[in-house]
């Protein structure tokens, strides 16, 4: 299993898409927040992504499937450019936000990653309270004029993070201190603070128990009303709790793109069907 | 289809759907036996079909528990969750098959002892052998998944239909011309009423396996019905 042997299959999240706007509500027209068109990751020699073409619509979650080292992590760090910041990788192909390519040479990395903002698989607050770690990004971006309105900020991210009452008397209290799942929920607040429009999510319950892993569920289920959230998760049945759109990925290349309901109960490529089913040897 | 990577998980599937088959031969032969009994005025028979309904039941139940276990332990997805939901569904249709053939064979001891109508009981028997053929084949298309097949069963569900009106339009004239005949007659239109539910749960069969195999449930709208409530 190479990757030279991809069938490099392809799809749009085109059909039914239309049916999955209305039926979340909303009136945008049928675009992508953010979209994806042949995109091609290269660490080196090595081609980790095959001309990978996805719309992921905004005020909704679309969940990224696919056995380890498929690529879907790798296409997720494209989303904020993350894989700039590897010596040797490079990215072809395009990746637009709002109309706008993301890998235009005007465009600023560290404003894009404000705009898209990134949770990783093991909830990583900075080793400051926990006021701070939700201050940080709104004070290195000048969202704030003054104090009263970065505390503000801090308690409205804590809010909808669904943290403040557990954490409200102690913002002083380092970060660290938190269980692990108020840390991921942490992280998510100080994601939330600068105001992003994107949010990408990279296993964000794998080191959770079911308790603080339901917590984050409920918490995305909240946030997709505001935005466009994308998620890479392992576990099937989190992809189809959470998500309205999941994309499975098999060797650097989209397999099956779709709404998540049929690709749970009627997905129509077999290599889907034997992944979700736990029958990949 | 690859085997699943967890072993069991590919037997407890292979076990239910061999159960559900099972409970099918178990069903058609009641049904079978029960249209025997009525036909044959044998009433030894017809206790062994009430008597072997508390079976079916227990299988019906066990592979409803199983299914469930099943959702609860192995969260089955795609073709799996189909196939676990399909069972599930057709244990069911099977069992309302095996309460309506039990109420046949219960009708049998009235019957005896009413004098013996052969043009009747041979439009009983006629269409009762096309209800038990539409059961055998459905059956046999589930234990083959042969979606063809269970589609040849779902497209002819209109014959069974056309059975039971003029059957309903015979049994009126024999109670008209003869009001003694009244007693045995209506034993024998809830015995043919029976046997158009059974060719309906046939049907319904049918759907559960095309939805089993292809994903789509659409089909259970598009069935061509004629009304069974067609005047005489």
């Amino acid at each position: 299993m190479t990757p030279m042997s991809n069938p490099r299959s392809s799809f749009k999240m085109t059909a039914q898409r239309d049916d999955a706007l209305a039926s979340a509500g909303t009136s945008r027209a049928a675009v992508g927040k953010v979209s994806a068109t042949d995109v091609s990751v290269f660490y080196g020699d090595k081609q980790a992504l095959f001309d990978v073409s996805l719309d992921m619509p905004d005020r909704m979650v679309t969940a990224l499937i696919g056995p380890s080292g498929c690529g879907k992590s790798t296409f997720l760090r494209c989303i904020n450019r993350m894989n700039d910041t590897i010596p040797g990788a490079r990215v072809d192909g395009k990746i637009i936000l709002d109309g706008e390519d993301i890998n235009d040479r005007k465009v600023d990395p560290v404003l894009l990653r404000a705009r898209v903002g990134m949770v990783f698989q093991k909830p990583n607050p900075f080793p400051k309270s926990i006021f701070e770690n939700v201050a940080y990004g709104p004070r290195i971006h000048g969202f704030a004029d003054n104090k009263t309105e970065l505390a503000d900020i801090v308690e409205s991210s804590l809010k909808r993070a669904g943290l403040w009452k557990e954490v409200a008397d102690r913002l002083q209290a380092p970060g660290t201190s938190l269980s692990g799942g108020q840390q991921q929920r942490l992280v998510i607040a100080r994601a939330i603070a600068v105001s992003p429009e994107v949010i990408l999510m990279d296993e964000p319950c794998s080191a959770l128990d079911p308790i603080a892993t339901a917590k984050i569920e409920e918490l995305i289920d909240d946030l997709r009303s505001q935005y466009c959230i994308v998620i890479v998760t392992h576990s099937m049945a989190q992809a189809a709790r959470v998500s309205q759109r999941t994309a499975f990925f098999h060797m650097g290349a989209v397999v099956e793109a779709g709404a998540t309901d049929e690709i749970f109960t009627n997905p129509r490529d077999t290599r889907t069907q034997d992944y979700i089913t736990g029958r990949f040897g | 289809m690859n085997e699943h990577i967890v072993k069991a998980y590919e037997d407890e599937l292979n076990t239910l759907t061999a159960e559900c088959a099972r409970m099918g031969g178990l069903t058609e032969a009641a049904v079978a036996d029960a249209l025997e009994a009525v036909v044959r005025r044998d009433q030894q028979m017809a206790d062994s079909v009430v008597a072997r309904d508390e079976r079916l039941d227990a299988l019906q139940a066990d592979i409803e528990r199983k299914a469930i276990r099943m959702i609860a332990l192995r969260q089955p997805l795609a073709n799996d969750l189909r196939r676990t939901v399909a069972a599930m569904k057709i244990a069911n249709n099977l069992e309302r098959v095996g309460d309506l053939g039990k109420n046949i064979a219960k009708r049998t001891i009235v019957i005896i002892d009413s004098d013996p109508m052969v043009p009747l009981t041979r439009s009983i028997e006629r269409m009762g052998r096309l209800v038990v053929t539409r059961l055998k084949e459905v059956l046999d298309a589930y234990t083959a998944s042969d979606l063809e097949r269970a589609m040849s069963v779902w497209s002819r569900d209109d014959e069974v239909d056309e059975h039971y009106n003029s059957l309903f339009r015979e049994l009126l004239t024999y109670m008209m011309g003869d009001p003694r005949t009244i007693t045995a007659c209506a034993h024998l239109l809830f015995v043919a009423k029976n046997l158009e539910r059974i060719g309906d749960h046939a049907t319904n069969i049918a759907e559960i396996i095309h939805y089993e195999i292809t994903g789509d449930e659409a089909i259970a709208t598009a069935r061509p019905k004629t009304d069974a409530l067609q005047r005489p």
